[in-house]
C-alpha cells in the first residue's frame, strides 16, 4: 500500500513540475530557434540551435543598458528601503506606543493602492522635482511600495526572537540601536534575506511605474525594453523569449542559492540557549 | 516604589528595600508575585511607575539599563546563540571599547574560574544546560559591574547540578564580595543562598530578614506557611490549648510536632510518607473543620495505617498569628 501510495505521490509531483518548469524550458527552447522556425509546428526538442537571437539582442539592440538599469534601481532601491523597513519593523515589534496596530495597518494599506491610480499624481511629482527619467524617479516609488511588504516580514520575524537577547545585551552596555546591530540583525538574517530577495524582485519585475517614469532607451529597465521590441510591423519574438531568458535566469539562480543559504541560516544559527 | 503595567495589573503595589554593598539579597515568593518585575526595574527594563531607584549614591530611575552599571543572569541564560563563548563573554567589555588585552586578559581569568576555558571556541548551542549557565554567570562576572542581578539562574538544571551550582554561587559570592539579587520561587534555595531573603506576595515585601530569622520569627502567616518544608501547620489557638485573643492561628513546624505516649491531642495517622532518614505523616486530628496536621518523626517503623497516636504541640515551638490580619502576635 506504501509503495502505490509514495508511486502516486511522485506522479502528482513529477506532473507538477513540468507543468510549472514547461513554460520556462519552452521559452529557453524557443529563444535558441532560428526565426524562421520559430511558427511552424513546433517539435518538443528543437533540431536546430542557435545563438541568433542572443547575438541580436546584446549587438543591435544593447541589451546590456536596460540591465544594468534595472540592477542599479533594484540595488538601489534594496539598500534604501531594507534600512528603514528594519528599524521601523524594529520599533514595532518591540516598542510599546500608542497607536501600534493602527500604524502597521496603514503601512500596509500603503501597499494595497492599486498602482494605476497614484501614476498621475506621481508623475507630476517627480516633473516638479525633475526627477523623471531618473534612477532617483523610481528608487523613490519604488521604495514606498516596497518598504511595506518588508516591514510587515521583518516585524513578524523579530517578534519570534526572544526579547531577553536585546535586554541581555543592554545590560551589557549596548544603546538599542547597537544591540539591534549586534544581536538582532544577526539572528534575523534569515528574514532580513527574504526581504531583500522580494523587495529586488518587485523592483526588478515592475513594469507600469518604469514605463511612465522614464522617458527613453537610456533609462528603460528591462520590462519597458522588453516591451518596446516590438515593432510597427512584427513583434521579434525570438529576441522577445532571448531577452527573458537573459532576465530571469540569473535573478532565478540567485534566488535558488540565497534559499539555500536562508534554510541554513533557520536551522543553524537562530537555536537559543 | 510602584509599578502598574498599561493594562491595569499591578505588578509592584509597594516595595521599599536597602541593599547594602556585598549583600546577597534574595527575592522569593510564589509565581506572579512580583519579584521578577522587581528585578527587571532594577535592572531598568521597565520603568517604575512612581518612586524612585537608587544605585550609590545616584537616582538610576530614568537611567537606560546601559547606563546602569549592572548585570543580569537571565532564566533562558539569553546567550548571544550567533557569538561563540569567548565573544559572549567579551561583548560587554567590547561595547565598551576596552583595551583590546585587557579584554582578552579578564574572558581568560573569567573562564579559568569557571572552568569553562575549554569551551571558549563552542557555540550556545553546543553546551550542555550547565555550562551554559556557568558561560552566562561569566558574562555578568567579566563586566566586574555595581550589582548582579540573577533571574532564577538555576531553574533550568536538573536537581543534581542545581545543587552543586548553588554551593558554587555561594563561594563565588563569598570570593568576590559583590552585591547580588537573586529572584526564585524555590524557598529551599533562598534559605540556602541568601544573606537577607525578601519574601514577596502580590507586588509587596512580606517580610526582609536574614534567613534563620525569617524562619525562627515568620512575620504573617503567608510568610510562615510559605518558607519552611514542608509547610508549616496551622491550627486554631484555643486547640493547641494556649491563651491568646479569640480566633488566633497558632502555627508550627511538622518538625516541632512531638509524638508520644502521652499527649494533648489525639490524632489518626492518614498516609506515610517516608523520606529515608525520617517519615512524613499526615494525621487526622479528632477535632473538626481542622485540617490534616504534618509531622516528621525520626527514621525506624513509622505507626501503621489508621493507627490512633497522641501528640504534643510545644508551647515554646508555636508561632501565634492574629486570625483575622494574619500577622504575628507576640
Amino acid at each position: 500500500m506504501r509503495s502505490v501510495g509514495s508511486k502516486v505521490t511522485g506522479v502528482a509531483g513529477a506532473a507538477l513540475l513540468t507543468l510549472l518548469l514547461f513554460p520556462i524550458y519552452w521559452m529557453i527552447a524557443s529563444s535558441l530557434t532560428p526565426e524562421s522556425r520559430l511558427f511552424q509546428s513546433p517539435p518538443l526538442l528543437p533540431s536546430t540551435l542557435s545563438l541568433d537571437h542572443y547575438r541580436a539582442l546584446f549587438d543591435e539592440r544593447d541589451f546590456l543598458i536596460p540591465i544594468r538599469n534595472s540592477l542599479v534601481v533594484a540595488a538601489t532601491t534594496t539598500m534604501v528601503a531594507l534600512p528603514v523597513a528594519a528599524l521601523c519593523a524594529y520599533a514595532l515589534a518591540r516598542l510599546r506606543f500608542r497607536g501600534r496596530g493602527v500604524l502597521l495597518a496603514l503601512i500596509l494599506a500603503v501597499s494595497m493602492f492599486p498602482q494605476i491610480s497614484i501614476v498621475p499624481p506621481l508623475y507630476l511629482i517627480l516633473r516638479e522635482l525633475r526627477l523623471l527619467d531618473t534612477y532617483p524617479g523610481l528608487v523613490l516609488p519604488y521604495v514606498t511600495f516596497s518598504a511595506p511588504l518588508a516591514v510587515w516580514l521583518l516585524t513578524a520575524f523579530f517578534r519570534q526572537l526572544s526579547p531577553e537577547l536585546e535586554e541581555a545585551a543592554m545590560l551589557d552596555g549596548a544603546s538599542r540601536l547597537r544591540a539591534l546591530w549586534d544581536v538582532v540583525l544577526p539572528l534575523a538574517v534569515p528574514g532580513v534575506a527574504t526581504a531583500a530577495i522580494l523587495t529586488f524582485l518587485y523592483c526588478w519585475n515592475e513594469f507600469l511605474f518604469a514605463l511612465s517614469f522614464t522617458l527613453g532607451p537610456e533609462r528603460y529597465t528591462v520590462p519597458v525594453a522588453v516591451t518596446l521590441f516590438r515593432g510597427r510591423y512584427q513583434v521579434p519574438w525570438g529576441q522577445v523569449l532571448a531577452a527573458t531568458v537573459v532576465a530571469t535566469v540569473p535573478v532565478a539562480l540567485l534566488v535558488l542559492t540565497c534559499q539555500r543559504r536562508i534554510v541554513a541560516g533557520l536551522t543553524a544559527g537562530a537555536s537559543k540557549g | 516604589m510602584a509599578k502598574t503595567y498599561p493594562n491595569g495589573h499591578r505588578a509592584i503595589r509597594h516595595v521599599d528595600l536597602a541593599i547594602d554593598e556585598g549583600e546577597f539579597v534574595v527575592l522569593v515568593g510564589p509565581s506572579g508575585c512580583g519579584k521578577s518585575t522587581l528585578l527587571r526595574l532594577i535592572a531598568g527594563l521597565e520603568t517604575p511607575t512612581s518612586g524612585r531607584i537608587v544605585i550609590g549614591d545616584a537616582d538610576a530611575t530614568g537611567l537606560p539599563p546601559q547606563a546602569r552599571d549592572l548585570a543580569m543572569v537571565f532564566q533562558s541564560y539569553a546567550l548571544y546563540p550567533h557569538m561563540s563563548v569567548r565573544d559572549n563573554l567579551a561583548y560587554g567589555l567590547k561595547v565598551r571599547r576596552l583595551d583590546q588585552a585587557v579584554v582578552a586578559q579578564r574572558v581568560a581569568d573569567v573562564a579559568a574560574a569557571l572552568d569553562i576555558s575549554a569551551l571558549l571556541q563552542r557555540r550556545p548551542a553546543q553546551l550542555s544546560g550547565g555550562q551554559r549557565q556557568r558561560v552566562a554567570l561569566g558574562r555578568a562576572m567579566v563586566r566586574q559591574p555595581k550589582a548582579f542581578l540573577l533571574d532564577e539562574p538555576l531553574s533550568n538544571l536538573d536537581p543534581a547540578l542545581r545543587a552543586q551550582a548553588r554551593a558554587e554561587l555561594r563561594r563565588l559570592h563569598r570570593r568576590l564580595g559583590v552585591t547580588v539579587v537573586y529572584v526564585t520561587h524555590d524557598q529551599e534555595e533562598a534559605m540556602t543562598l541568601g544573606g537577607r531573603i525578601a519574601v514577596m506576595r502580590d507586588g509587596a515585601i512580606e517580610q526582609v530578614a536574614p534567613p534563620l530569622d525569617v524562619y525562627a520569627r515568620p512575620a504573617n502567616v503567608f510568610v510562615a506557611g510559605f518558607i519552611g518544608a514542608p509547610a508549616m501547620n496551622f491550627v486554631p489557638a484555643t486547640l493547641a490549648g494556649i491563651d491568646a485573643p479569640a480566633g488566633a492561628v497558632a502555627g508550627i513546624r511538622p518538625q516541632d510536632v512531638v509524638l508520644g505516649a502521652s499527649g494533648q491531642l489525639q490524632a489518626v495517622v492518614d498516609l506515610v510518607e517516608p523520606r529515608g532518614h525520617d517519615h512524613l505523616l499526615h494525621l487526622r486530628l479528632d477535632a473538626s473543620g481542622v485540617p490534616p496536621l504534618l509531622a516528621v518523626v525520626a527514621g525506624g517503623a513509622p505507626p501503621a495505617l489508621g493507627a490512633g497516636v497522641l501528640l504534643t504541640l510545644p508551647r515554646e515551638r508555636l508561632h501565634l498569628f492574629d486570625g483575622r490580619t494574619g500577622t504575628r502576635l507576640s
